[in-house]
């Protein structure tokens, strides 16, 4: 069953991700990326991450997409120029890419996997991530709180009219 | 057969370069920013697929950090794309070229 639900939302993630390239309109790319993002967290389910499945979707679909939208719909962008895309840009970005999935396959090869492959034990749950996240982590976590602060001062003064 | 982490590293990696295929070669600025967030999200999943295999949390509390940091740069970010379109009036990197001599 869980080999069936791997296979279905590995799957699923990819094409959606591959469509959001593919297409030409940024409202159906978004549209993709929430489903991509969707999921992606059916596969975090079955990693055992509850919370950061939830949050993925609470975050990223709601809040993330909601403003791409909205950036979307306020620079009207809805008309795209048929411009055809250049062959060269399209064969510098397979090659990279290409590249990039060669390093990392290559990494994947040399890596000793057998030893991670124990019965996992570990349960992403609210209360165990809260518990780590208060304790361990907590001057990383004040930190964030900081930079989400000034993100949001960036954000208001970025998109006044007038910089001066 | 049931699949490790391995598999999931796999798709981990065909979705970073994925994103990375869409950052290359889309032209709008607003795609471009969509294929790093694709991006982010592979290496998202890896932490979490590597922290479940180690049977460890610290993976996943990192993904936590990513996503709020994610959160941040997409606010931020969308500013700097809104304030370019009202100067330039294109959202298109190919028309941005004000820094070519």
């Amino acid at each position: 069953m869980q080999d069936i639900l791997f296979i279905l939302f590995s799957v699923l993630t990819l094409v959606f991700a591959a469509l959001i390239v593919a297409n030409r309109n940024p409202v159906t790319s978004a549209l993709f990326l929430v489903a991509t993002i969707v999921s992606m967290s059916g596969l975090f389910v079955l990693l055992n991450a509850f919370f950061l499945a939830a949050v993925q979707i609470l975050v990223y679909a709601g809040a993330v997409m909601v403003l791409f939208l909205f950036v979307i719909m306020l620079l009207d962008l809805g008309t795209e120029e048929r411009k055809s895309i250049k062959a060269f840009s399209v064969g510098a970005g397979l090659i990279s890419a290409g590249g990039v999935l060669g390093v990392f396959w290559s990494a994947l090869q040399r890596s000793d996997m057998t030893a991670a492959l124990g019965q996992p034990s570990v349960v992403g749950s609210t209360k165990d991530l809260g518990l780590l996240l208060f304790n361990k982590y907590v001057l990383p976590f004040e930190v964030l709180s900081v930079l989400l602060l000034v993100a949001m001062v960036g954000a208001i003064l970025l998109s006044k009219k007038n910089l001066n | 057969m049931s699949f490790g982490l391995e598999h999931y590293l796999m798709v981990s990696m065909l979705l970073f370069s994925i994103g990375l295929v869409g950052v290359i070669v889309r032209r709008n600025l607003l795609v471009i920013y969509m294929c790093l967030e694709l991006m982010l999200n592979a290496a998202n999943l890896a932490f979490v697929s590597i922290s479940r295999f180690t049977n460890s949390l610290d993976g996943q509390i990192m993904v936590f950090f990513i996503i709020t940091v994610a959160a941040a740069e997409v606010a931020v970010g969308l500013a700097l794309i809104v304030a370019l379109f009202r100067r330039k009036q294109t959202a298109n990197v190919q028309d941005l070229n004000s820094l070519k001599l």
